[in-house]
């Protein structure tokens, strides 16, 4: 077995915007984040999946600067940015640094019209110098997230769907022109039939500015749809990680197959009589992945697999 | 008696607006058989629950039954005087849904809300209450010894065992789930919708299942109906449904669900 520092992940180039490394992060004497080392690369998008409570939240919380980690740096840019610098250093990055949240129904302000959600970031950050270039920025974002500017911009959040009100969420982290988009669930609270439409919508912004992306979910299928690498966590840790299509494709650890094997699939239908043992299966999965350990191994070029820790007694 | 335990027939529903009434259930017809898995299937604003709300009669203004029967076992519950609805209600029909796992008490103990549930519908007693409550815990796999616990100490999956297991404590003829899952991880969604499938299988209820995906649909349910715009367009065996669709709106939904590879699915994964 190769074992490999815990720093070592996803190439360690130089072009990465954010650099993750060695993060911890306890409450209490829960340990949410057990060493997650990662970097954002512009125009690339990397998936962090895993149960709820697995600690990808509070690593999005970490990267948007929401929350500061117990140990470990982060890196932005080269410089590293763990303790918060000054005022404007951090209006600097939380410019550069913009989030989507999951729940497209709490997070636009239910007073405020989708102009003002859109024009107040753009005028605050200066990328508008007046009422009339507010305007006209504003039609151009709600036209580039695929929405009639015209007819939008003057809605109020409840006269909107939930896939418009994610749009209205995309271009209101767009307005300040971010390099990295943190996107937590974008979709699990949408249905089906518009998820795809705003993975794709999120895939081509990310490819026309060239934007960083840190993608948060417990669907690796979507992982799958939109992001370069994928890394999955369980209990803080990250269990298997590297290019998307080695990670799924040959899936080495236990957690990372029983993942796949739960994507509904409609060719696999539910056996009666073998819930005991699937149930049994998925407990003997998280009761082996959960121990800490050093012990990642290269399996090819970018697709590594920790080996599974002590069980103890 | 026909094996249909619950007929839908021609039912519409409006929601009634300043500028007069928006028909969110649109002449529905199908039926739930006996023992059957029946899947209803569509986008947000389909009428999927609408119905589920109609056919339990919790349906609140501006929402109105504007025509068409519900019968359960040959009787129409919408004729029915509430007092006798009140049978039927969780007694007959169960209901499990979303956000259901934040419906339990968070002040009351789990085994209290048992009591509370058993003692209103059956008049069960404290002790008779606790030994149904431990039979239901075997029944989904959760610790008996937790039954003193409040529902904060349980993680989400296991809060929606737990109303699925109050459910099942009162033998109801027909559960309706509406997005039961929806708000968990794909693991314990396979967990529980296993454990729902053997369950079934040992005790006979029927479930109509309501949920926007398809692909987990398939992998449950007998029959599939599919429903956009207040209509219920398609109707089959799931099957069918899924291998030969007849309409349009059908082929759609298959095709937008994001989903792995071909190439990873016919890995069969390892289990």
């Amino acid at each position: 077995m190769n074992v490999m520092p815990l720093t070592t992940t996803m190439a360690d180039e130089d072009d990465a915007i954010v650099r993750l490394k060695d993060i911890r992060r306890s409450f209490g004497t829960v340990e949410a984040l057990r060493g997650i080392s990662l970097a954002l690369k512009p125009g690339r998008a990397l998936a962090l999946v895993g149960e709820s409570g697995c600690g990808k939240t509070t690593c999005a919380r970490i990267v948007a600067r929401l929350d500061a980690p117990t140990s470990g740096t982060m890196a932005f840019r080269g410089a590293d940015v763990t303790q918060a610098g000054g005022r404007a250093d951090e209006k600097t990055r939380r410019r550069a640094i913009q989030m989507v949240f999951q729940d497209p129904f709490a997070s636009l302000n239910p007073v405020f019209s989708v102009y003002h959600h859109l024009a107040r970031p753009l005028l605050l950050h200066g990328h508008a110098k007046n009422g009339g270039e507010a305007k006209a920025a504003v039609a151009r974002l709600l036209a580039d997230v695929g929405l009639d500017a015209d007819v939008t911009a003057r809605k109020f959040p409840h006269e909107l769907s939930g896939g418009q009100r994610q749009r209205v969420n995309i271009a209101r982290a767009l307005a300040v022109g971010p390099d990295v988009l943190v996107a937590d669930e974008p979709t699990s609270m949408l249905d089906v039939s518009i998820r795809l439409d705003i993975l794709e919508l999120l895939a081509r912004i990310k490819r026309e500015r060239n934007l960083a992306m840190l993608y948060i979910t417990h669907d690796i299928a979507t992982a799958a749809h939109i992001a370069e690498e994928v890394v999955v966590m369980f209990a803080g840790q990250m269990v298997e990680w590297g290019e998307t299509s080695a990670v799924i494709c040959n899936p080495r650890h236990p957690y990372t197959q029983l993942l796949l094997s739960a994507v509904p699939d409609p060719d696999r239908p539910f056996v009666p009589g073998q819930s005991a043992r699937f149930l049994a299966h998925a407990d003997d999965v998280r009761r082996k992945s959960r121990p800490a350990s050093d012990n990642v191994e290269e399996v090819t070029v970018n697709h590594f697999v920790r080996a599974l820790g002590q069980t103890p007694a | 008696m026909s094996d249909a335990l619950l007929e839908i027939r021609n039912l519409n529903v409006d929601y009634l607006l300043d500028d007069g009434a928006f028909r969110a259930v649109n002449d529905v017809s199908f039926e739930v058989r006996r023992g059957e898995l029946f899947g209803l299937a569509g986008e947000s604003g389909c009428g999927k629950s609408t119905i589920a709300y109609a056919i339990t009669r919790l349906s609140k203004p501006p929402a109105w039954v504007a025509g068409g029967e519900i019968l359960l076992d040959g009787q129409n519950l919408l004729k029915m005087p509430e007092a006798s609805l009140q049978n039927v209600r969780w007694r007959r029909i169960g209901m499990v849904f979303q956000s259901a796992m934040n419906s339990l008490n968070p002040l009351m103990r789990v085994e209290a809300q048992f009591f509370d549930v058993l003692r209103k519908h059956t008049g069960a007693t404290r002790p008779q209450a606790r030994a149904r409550a431990e039979e239901m815990f075997r029944l989904v796999g959760i610790p008996i010894n937790r039954l003193d616990d409040y529902p904060h100490q349980f993680s989400g999956g296991m809060r929606q065992r737990i109303v699925i297991a109050i459910c099942l404590a009162l033998k109801p003829e027909l559960i309706i789930m509406d997005e039961p899952t929806t708000a968990l991880d794909v693991v314990v969604q396979r967990e529980i919708l296993e454990q729902l499938v053997d369950l079934q299988r040992n005790l006979g209820f029927s479930v109509l299942f309501i949920t926007h995906d398809l692909h987990l649909m398939a992998q449950l349910c007998h029959r599939i109906g599919v429903m956009l715009k207040g209509q219920l367009v398609e109707v089959g065996d799931t099957q069918q449904i899924s291998r030969a669709p007849e309409h349009d709106y059908t082929r759609k939904l298959w095709g937008a669900i994001p989903q792995l590879p071909s190439s990873v699915r016919s890995l069969g994964v390892v289990e």
